[in-house]
């Protein structure tokens, strides 16, 4: 390792504009990356990470400015410096990959024009076909060659990521700062794009910034850690010291927040009555493509079916396009399903045909909880009426409403005074529990949750996932849980169901299906996990260290 | 309300236009008191100049020019008002219907408003006006009738996205009937963008009845500012007055309106406000 970092941020502080909820953005930060070195910089939504990689590449919002400190580039201060020599700098000196691979790239041109672009913009005068070329097949792209020629909507998530990571390193940059470049990714794309920019760090000896809210890819992925809190770094270390012996109290409380792999409940007894039983659902959509063409036809749900006993938890496991939404809003019968059965105890008929009058008495019993929380509560409605407007529906007084209401409230944990307010008072988790309390307000047996913490930081999630599961317990609710994450279906499931293309590849209980899966893309979502060796030796220590205290 | 009045009020023009508009109807309603009895009554000698008994002078018959336009006032506002709640009503109602329903009521709805699109606004409620008899109710229908398509789009395109959010399947899983769920959980998220867009069209209408009135299409029996320009149009070299205050009355009007609808805009849609004002 040099000497001399490559990239230094030395006593850094970012001020925030007057009337925000603290000071500075980022407070008396300082950092060092060496060239050959993967630092990742662990934080959870406005703890900062994102605005010191912003002031690196001088890309701070309006109103935001940097107030003290330095940041050597290879030893020069770039901190203030014009508009000019910082776009030499980005892209030329400091290579960028951002979140969103779907809208990083111009829609209305092609791949190999874009990256011909920017290299003519740094003063490569004649950059070949052949460059791009090989820079697309540098990040592992197949028939680079055909590539270069498509717009950027014929590409996956993933194949986008990837060309954002060859336009970074198109000139060679000393420094690659990574801003969750995955996230937005599948689990098993995520695996890939880690390991792909593991291979070019070793080699091209860059130094890599990658600023991440997951400390399975930080397990992933990182030589040095660092972890930032409210705009300060309260640990900094080597990966293996703060993974295994986190110092501070909030790394450690991160730590515990990641879910473990191992399935937490034990099997629910099979003897319990059938609450709900799917068989044969189908969900076909079709798309216009072009006047000509044959419409596009995609098989969103084929042939799934499950049985689901009082008080289980299901959770259907699978990427994005695996239908595992589609299914859910096809047992709430927010979607008409094309085909299939599904019989809920109690109801008379195939619940997916039911006439809309008794459609309507029997929806009371299947309640679910949405994905993000910021969309699903009315803004419009105070948070008291957004709970009881279902039982209102329904036919109970408004008083009674009022109690119930405010019951509801602290089963979710939340002040009574919050039903005066509106949601956009609420943080993402308050929120999610806001949802969470609408949906038990009229006393569901199904619960259906769409995702329910994917949006929320890890240590809110584990919050969320702990309430629900207290609930569950109490109300003996049955539930239907859809994640991406088997680390989440693995705490919350007694079942597990992995979805792929609409297909349900394997079912069965939670303990079997993680820890002998028997398909092979099963196999191949677990050995995605990010960070799986450092969970399970993690978990490992924590049993040893149980045992020791009992 | 504090946080809208705020924003409304950080548009000068806008409180500008709200001031005109207080005194605009401030006029309508003080008319009978102002200048009690018929404002078709004479009053004096025909076509007298402004002076200090009669400030905006008098017509080819003696009638006091101020008192029309108090009066005219009234008319007029009503006239822009009523149109608008009508034509609101119409265009909410079917582009809330079109575009939470979809499918083949939307294309139903959508090439329906198109067809009344392609009308000639104008001409459509010439004709209306003529065949319903000149009247101010049958004016109000007119101009109600031709005014809509607009609403409607635009309601159209909030439902539409407004419907695919989680919150409406939220409450379609409480088991709500599609109207609670468009009246009372869609309707007022839309609401900001609809009441901008019908204070704009409040001018509009305004325009559209003074040139049904100036073309003695308005009701016969009441005097309104488009038939007091119509009627002085043929001396309008000898009596300038005649048509000047009248006409004044309705510029300052409509300006009025549009300058209240743009803070309307910039207080109810906030993160749509134009680019380059301090915030």
């Amino acid at each position: 390792m040099s000497v001399v970092p490559v990239l230094a941020i030395e006593r850094l502080v970012i001020d925030l504009p007057a009337g925000a909820e603290r000071r500075h953005a980022v407070d008396d930060v300082s950092l060092s990356l060496h060239s050959g070195e993967i630092l990742c910089l662990v934080g959870e939504s406005g703890s900062g990470k994102s605005m010191t990689a912003h002031a690196v590449t001088g890309l701070l919002p309006d109103g935001v400015k940097a107030g003290a400190g330095r940041i050597l580039l290879e030893g020069r201060d770039i901190l203030g410096l014009g508009g000019h020599e910082m776009q030499a700098i980005r892209g030329g000196r400091i290579g960028m990959v951002f979140q969103e691979p779907m809208t990083a790239l111009n829609p209305v041109m092609r791949v190999g024009d874009q990256i011909a672009e920017m290299l003519r913009f740094h003063g490569v005068a004649d950059p070949t076909r052949r460059r791009v070329v090989e820079l697309l097949a540098a990040v592992g792209l197949p028939e680079p060659e055909t590539l270069a020629r498509l717009y950027p909507f014929r590409l996956s998530g993933g194949q986008r990521q990837r060309v954002m990571i060859a336009m970074a390193l198109a000139l060679d940059p000393a420094v690659l700062i990574a801003d969750e470049p995955t996230t937005a990714l599948d689990v098993t794309t995520q695996a890939q794009i880690l390991d792909l920019l593991g291979q070019i760090q070793s080699r091209r000896g860059m130094g890599i910034l990658f600023i991440t809210h997951d400390f399975g890819v930080v397990a992933e992925i990182a030589h040095r850690v660092a972890v930032m809190q409210a705009g300060r770094i309260v640990e900094s270390g080597t990966a293996t010291d703060v993974l295994t012996r986190p110092a501070h109290a909030y790394t450690r409380q991160l730590i515990a927040a990641v879910p473990r792999l191992q399935p937490a409940r034990p099997r629910a007894p099979s003897s319990r009555p059938v609450l709900l039983e799917a068989r044969g659902i189908e969900k076909t959509f079709s798309a216009p493509t072009g006047l000509f063409r044959p419409r596009r036809i995609v098989k969103a749900v084929d042939n799934a079916g499950f049985v689901l006993r009082r008080g289980e938890t299901l959770a259907v496991v699978g990427e994005s396009g695996s239908g595992k939404s589609t299914l859910a809003r096809l047992v709430m019968r927010l979607m008409t399903a094309d085909a299939g059965e599904i019989k809920l105890s109690g109801v008379e008929g195939n619940l997916l045909a039911l006439p809309r009058r008794r459609l309507r008495r029997a929806r009371r019993r299947l309640q679910m909880v949405f994905q993000d929380p910021y969309a699903s509560l009315n803004p419009r409605r105070k948070v008291g009426d957004i709970i009881a407007q279902g039982p209102l529906y329904h036919g109970i007084t408004p008083r009674e409403a009022r109690r119930r209401v405010d019951e509801l409230l602290e089963l979710v944990r939340l002040d009574a005074s919050a039903a005066d307010r509106y949601p956009h008072e609420f943080s993402g988790g308050q929120r999610q529990r806001i949802a969470i309390a609408r949906a038990l307000a009229l006393e569901p047996e199904l619960l259906v949750a769409d995702e329910p913490v994917s949006a929320l930081d890890v240590s809110i999630q584990a919050q969320v996932l702990a309430l629900l599961d207290d609930i569950q317990r109490r109300l003996e609710l049955t539930m239907i849980f859809i994640t991406h994450d088997l680390r989440v279906a693995a705490h919350v499931a007694d079942k597990v169901a992995v979805m792929r293309r609409g297909v349900i590849v394997e079912t069965g209980p939670a303990a079997e299906v993680l820890e002998r899966p028997r398909h092979e893309y099963t196999r191949l979502l677990l050995s995605s996990i990010p960070g799986r060796a450092w969970i399970a030796c993690e978990a490992g220590a924590q049993d040893a260290r149980g045992e020791t205290m009992q | 309300m504090r946080e809208f009045w705020q924003r409304f009020s950080r548009n000068r023009g806008a409180l500008a236009g709200l001031v005109v508009l207080a005194a605009i109807a401030f006029a309508a309603l003080a008319a009978s008191w102002l200048f009690p009895g018929d404002p078709w009554q004479m009053k004096a000698k025909p076509m007298l100049a402004p002076d200090a008994s009669f400030p905006m002078g008098t017509d080819m018959l003696g009638r006091d020019v101020a008192a029309g336009v108090f009066h005219g006032a009234r008319v007029t506002l009503t006239i822009g008002l009523a149109s608008t709640i009508w034509a609101t009503v119409i265009g909410v109602l079917l582009g809330a219907v079109s575009g939470y329903a979809g499918g083949r009521v939307d294309e139903a709805i959508m090439r329906f408003t198109e067809f009344v699109q392609t009308i000639p606004s104008f001409i459509l409620a010439i004709l209306l006006v003529a065949i319903l008899q000149p009247g101010i109710s049958s004016t109000i229908l007119a101009i109600a009738v031709v005014t809509w398509p607009p609403v409607a789009r635009l309601a159209r395109s909030e439902f539409l996205a407004l419907r695919q959010r989680e919150f409406v399947a939220a409450a379609l899983t409480i088991g709500l009937p599609a109207w609670r769920v468009i009246l009372i959980e869609i309707l007022p998220n839309a609401a900001s963008s609809i009441i901008v867009m019908a204070s704009l069209m409040v001018a509009t209408a305004i325009l559209t009845e003074s040139a049904l009135s100036f073309l003695g299409l308005g009701d016969p029996n009441l005097i309104s500012w488009g038939y007091m320009i119509g009627a002085a149009r043929a001396v309008i070299r000898q009596a300038w007055w005649l048509s000047v205050f009248p006409g004044a009355a309705i510029f300052l009007t409509v300006l009025a309106i549009n300058l209240v609808g743009e803070g309307l805009n910039d207080a109810l849609n906030p993160h749509l406000r134009r680019q380059g004002r301090p915030r």
